[in-house]
């Protein structure tokens, strides 16, 4: 799997398939039992701790439901990698957190608790948190999960918008077909832990392969089989045949 | 086999705790290691001072002050026996700067405190805001945990003191305010049997001891509480448990080599 820098690439896949494992692998909370994860060039394993840590002050993580700091106000929490990483005096940081928020369209909340922000809107200031920094590698862990069709919307240009203005590369763990067919350039199929399929939205949507069209199409039985495998149906129920 | 299995179960549990007190002293060792933060940012520190001491204190004083009221009314029941009703002062202040002061304190602590530290750090890592702090390239040992220790740590012997110096002013009350002993034999009776060195010193030394293992076992088991409901619950439950047993114990421990031959 190959992620071309400035792309938005999407990551799919039913339940338990794997996604968020290669997510962690990605972020380097995980180590692979074989093969490797190169970012920026290099190998994310074989970095020392620190070495981990200078990595990932390149990347942004935005989590499934925004892991704000509820301790801290939508300000601070913004401001937060700025003041453990920099030393910005607190005026530019200010105007720092001011942009960032004014670009998710929430430069009004920045007095508010995490608590007062609606999911749609905390899911915003989390994004604008993850974009703190300018990340180079932007990773998004189902970003669209329980938010409105309004929210949808404006999450999803969000991600295409500021991966284009920063130059970066998203990677988006989703479910959500129609919405990330929408935003992304690429998409890959995972299912038991391996490509299935991959391509670029159009040929996604025009693939005949049994499993995207299961997928793209939400139907209920196909490769990915409705019940769980069990033992035989008439042993459960007791009936002798 | 149910012996079998009770054999199984046993090893499973003993491996189990031998895992976890393994995991618990790496915990603790690397909460040393990355405590420089909480000193050189100490506004961090204080901002867990503030709702892990300043909050305690209100049951805090309010306790200290009924055992000294109860001390004050016992003690002068005993006393009178024996016609030494002088000596109320000291029995009051002795007992509570030796003992009650940084057991009741610490167990206090342990409970308000203590459970709001492990529901804290519990709810964090289920919320995964302990997972977005890594992959912000900031260690949350180094942030969340050391600041939380070190300001469990301060807290404990100061709240330890106030509780004692609530306790004499409640037995002061009993004693002198509503019995009538006589207000020059407490004090007196008071300043020539506590020792600074021998008694307030050993008091202070135990509530730092109390104050280091009420805070490790709080935010260990919060740290290390799986991220569900039952999880966060059972972590709460547990930190007051284990808090209240090691207070105990290590008293035990102290009070022997503190006080022993006196």
């Amino acid at each position: 799997m190959t992620l071309p820098k400035g792309k938005v690439i999407a990551i799919m896949g039913g339940s338990g398939c794997g996604k968020t494992t290669l997510f962690r692998l990605i972020g380097g909370a995980l180590k692979p039992d074989k093969g490797y994860v190169k970012v920026d060039g290099q190998d994310i394993h074989g970095l020392s701790q620190q070495g981990l840590y200078d990595m990932r002050r390149k990347m942004g993580v935005l989590f499934q439901f925004g892991a704000l700091f509820t301790d801290m106000s939508v300000f601070d929490n913004v401001a937060f990698q700025m003041r453990e990483h920099t030393d910005l005096p607190e005026d530019i940081i200010h105007d720092l957190v001011m942009m960032k928020l004014h670009a998710v369209g929430l430069r009004g909340t920045h007095n508010l608790m995490p608590a007062e922000l609606s999911g749609g809107m905390a899911r915003r200031v989390a994004l604008a948190r993850t974009v703190a920094l300018d990340p180079m590698l932007i990773l998004y862990d189902e970003p669209f999960a329980g938010l409105d069709p309004i929210s949808l919307t404006v999450v999803g240009e969000l991600i295409r918008r500021l991966n284009d203005a920063l130059g970066a590369t998203s990677v988006i763990v989703t479910h959500d077909v129609q919405e990330s067919l929408k935003i992304v350039d690429y998409i890959y199929f995972i299912s038991d832990g391996v490509i299935v399929a991959e391509g670029t939205p159009d040929e996604i949507r025009a693939s005949d392969k049994l499993f995207v069209h299961q997928f793209v199409h939400g139907e209920m039985d196909g490769p990915v089989p409705f019940h769980y495998p069990g033992s035989d149906y008439k042993l459960d129920l007791g009936v002798n045949a | 086999m149910p012996i079998l299995k009770s054999f199984r179960l046993v090893g499973h549990r003993t491996v189990n705790a031998v895992w976890r007190l393994g995991y618990a002293s790496r915990f603790f060792m690397m909460t040393m290691f990355y405590s420089g933060p909480s000193f050189r940012r100490f506004h961090l520190t204080i901002k867990e001072m503030f709702s892990s001491g300043v909050m305690s204190l209100i049951i805090i004083l309010v306790a200290g002050m009924f055992v000294g009221m109860v001390l004050g009314l016992q003690g002068y029941e005993t006393l009178k026996r024996y016609g030494s009703e002088s000596a109320l002062g000291s029995l009051v202040a002795l007992s509570l700067v030796r003992e009650l002061g940084p057991v009741l304190a610490a167990l206090l602590f342990a409970s308000r405190a203590g459970s709001a530290m492990t529901a804290e750090i519990g709810l964090m890592k289920a919320t995964e805001q302990i997972a977005a702090m890594e992959m912000m390239a900031v260690n949350p040992i180094a942030r969340v945990i050391a600041p939380r220790f070190w300001a469990g740590v301060l807290s404990m012997p100061l709240l330890a003191s106030l509780f004692s110096a609530m306790g004499v002013f409640g037995g002061y009350v009993v004693g002198v305010v509503l019995i009538g002993v006589d207000e020059g034999s407490f004090w007196s009776q008071m300043q020539d049997s506590v020792d600074f060195n021998h008694d307030i010193l050993n008091g202070l030394i135990k509530s730092l001891v109390f104050g280091v293992a009420v805070t490790v076992i709080a935010l260990f088991e919060g740290y290390d509480a799986p991220p569900t409901a039952e999880g966060v619950s059972g972590a709460t439950t547990r930190t007051v448990v284990e808090s209240s047993l090691a207070i105990l114990i290590l008293d035990f421990i102290l009070t022997a080599f503190m006080f022993r031959g006196d």
